[in-house]
């Protein structure tokens, strides 16, 4: 009998240690702050908006004066497998290179350690065919979306790079990329909605729990933009909206991200 | 028994100063689908119309402050005597006389319209009125800068608020009071309703050109919006402008030179005619379908039959249909006070 409850005791006691191992360190049911970094990069430098010169793979020179994207329907997974999608009302973002705010936005995630990061670049096809009303902030075509909106075409360009190069035929040398099309409404048209995944476990997973500030920081490089699958030539492409050949540049700049390191 | 005599006499009369009172209110009736009209498109749900909301978007259809230098307002090129097109201009001059590359089209009927704009490209009326505003060639502004000189105006809040509840003026509640206006804009009383609800004859060659049409024109012009909503090309000559139509909104080159089949009501009041108002006549649009038709690509397969190109449509014939398509024309609907600029 002596013997039995001193094995009990024994046990309880394992049990309850058990507990105390894996219990305290993240709570499931607090959401914490962690912040996606998108740091726009030309090759090894990083972006200089109208004074940077940077060559592309084609040999050409060129200038960017802008640099925005949408970036939105953020998706991670933990290391315990679960799969958290932030909610989409507040997974809209537009990355601005001339607005330093824009850069780093925050998301509100249950505590816990991370391996995968995804994201689509661009604003997927049922946000764009939403009624005015769900069109707020960075989505607001009367307003901070206005410059990212076809109005004539009714749909959000999602990646626009704009600058300067000698190579450009166009007036004012200029090169234009603005690139969209979600699919279409009644027809089918092109879909460059892209998306990303990201494995963040090479260059450091992030710990998020509340009270701290966790920050996965991502190089952006926009020569991927030129440089990939298909290289893009300013001289032959010096504009490119909506457009066949718009479906290159989205394969290409879907490429422009990766994980550099994790600020815990 | 004076007494009771005086409580009747009172409800009685409480009965009258309500039902007045009723009737009042009853002028506004809201949006009214027509009988024989099919269900309307447009999502209600997401914009009730309200009297108040229409005549905040009256008043801001007719108002120039829309516009970058105030000086083009929706009705400068959506006159309602030509039932809400340009008359006489086969392309708009807007802001600054810029000249654009389409014809004005009507504002009727817009509820059941699944597309705007010649090509389809914007899928919801609540977004239409971005383009005009925004384009530098019609209106100019954007659409920032345009809700800022509502917000400062001096009627403006009082109007939202009597609108929407609180004279907060947001983009939504902007658009959505346009899209109400337009909305209201139904026009169901032309004479060939009248024969469709038995209240009128047709003559003897308006029946005729009826039955004409039928066989002739109404697999696209549908009965009774007179347009089935698809794009379309009718072997149009190509202009030196090279508009490719929907093509530009698909990318899809079978949809290469196809513009949409506008509706034909109203047919007698908005001259010119065609995307790029190359036709100044009803007369001169038969003419084509007549015998102006060329084989360009994507051209519809109802006009080409077997060697034959356009329709088939002889000079007896072509009366008939004229005839026909005048009783189209809803002299209520372009005269109607309550789409008129107060």
């Amino acid at each position: 009998m002596k013997y039995t409850i001193a094995l009990t005791t024994l046990f309880v006691l394992a049990i309850s240690s058990c507990k105390k191992d894996d219990a305290p360190l993240y709570n499931n049911d607090i959401k914490a702050e962690l912040s996606v970094e998108f740091d726009n990069i030309a090759g090894s430098s990083d972006l200089q908006l109208n004074t940077g010169i940077y060559t592309n793979a084609a040999g050409e020179k060129l200038t960017v004066n802008k640099l925005k994207y949408y970036v939105s329907n953020f998706v991670l997974t933990r290391m315990d497998g679960l799969v958290y999608t932030v909610p989409q009302d507040s997974s809209y973002f537009l990355v601005d290179e001339s607005d330093e705010t824009s850069h780093a936005p925050v998301l509100h995630i249950p505590e816990g350690e991370y391996k995968t990061l995804t994201f689509t670049v661009g604003v997927d096809s049922l946000r764009c065919t939403k009624d005015i009303s769900e069109r707020t902030g960075v989505l607001d075509p009367t307003d901070k979306g206005a410059d990212m909106y076809w109005g004539w075409n009714s749909g959000y360009i999602f990646f626009k790079l704009e600058g300067t190069s000698p190579s450009s035929t166009s007036a004012g040398n200029v090169f234009m990329y603005h690139i969209g099309g979600f699919g279409g409404y009644s027809s089918a048209t092109i879909n460059n909605i892209k998306t990303v995944t990201l494995d963040l476990t090479e260059r450091g997973t992030p710990k998020v729990k509340q009270g701290k500030e966790t920050n996965i920081h991502l190089m952006v490089d926009i020569m991927k933009m030129f440089n990939g699958s298909s290289n893009v030539s300013i001289a032959a492409n010096p504009v490119v909206m909506f457009s066949d050949y718009s479906v290159s540049i989205a394969n290409n700049y879907t490429a422009m991200f990766r994980h550099d390191h994790t600020e815990n | 028994m004076w007494r009771k005599k005086f409580i009747i006499l009172f409800v009685f009369a409480a009965g009258i100063i309500a039902c007045s009172k009723d009737a009042v209110e009853a002028v506004f009736a809201g949006f009214e689908k027509p009988e024989g009209f099919p269900e309307p498109v447009y999502r209600f749900a997401d914009n009730k119309i309200t009297k108040e909301g229409f005549e905040l978007g009256r008043k801001l259809f007719y108002d120039p402050v829309l516009s970058a230098n105030n000086t083009i307002s929706c009705g400068s090129c959506h006159i309602q005597t030509s039932a809400f097109t340009h008359h006489g201009h086969s392309v708009s001059h807007g802001i600054f006389d810029r000249l654009g590359t389409r014809n004005s089209p009507p504002i009727m009927n817009l509820a059941w319209s699944t597309s705007f704009m010649w090509d389809g490209g914007v899928f919801d009326l609540d977004l239409q009125p971005i383009v005009p505003i925004t384009s530098h060639v019609e209106m100019g502004d954007s659409m920032s800068n345009v809700l800022t000189k509502l917000r400062t105006s001096s009627m403006y809040p009082a109007m939202f608020s009597k609108a929407f509840g609180s004279s907060e003026i947001t983009a939504t509640r902007f658009l959505k009071a346009l899209s109400q206006f337009m909305l209201m804009c139904v026009s169901n009383n032309a004479k060939y309703d009248s024969v469709t609800r038995g209240q009128a004859v047709f003559t003897t060659d308006e029946q005729a050109g009826y039955k004409l049409f039928q066989q002739k024109c109404g697999t696209c012009h549908q009965e009774p919006l007179f347009t089935d909503y698809s794009f379309r090309n009718n072997g149009l000559s190509i202009s030196n402008v090279n508009d490719e139509g929907r093509y530009a909104v698909t990318l899809n080159a079978g949809d290469r030179y196809k513009f949409k089949v506008p509706s034909l009501r109203n047919l007698d009041y908005t001259p010119p005619y065609m995307h790029d108002g190359r036709f100044l006549t009803i007369e001169a649009v038969l003419d084509h379908y007549a015998g102006e038709v060329q084989s360009t690509p994507n051209l519809d397969p109802l006009l080409h039959t077997g060697d034959q190109l356009g329709i088939a449509i002889s000079p007896k014939e072509k009366v008939q249909l004229l005839a026909f398509l005048k009783t189209l024309d809803d002299r209520h609907f372009i005269t109607d006070q309550r789409f008129s600029e107060q």
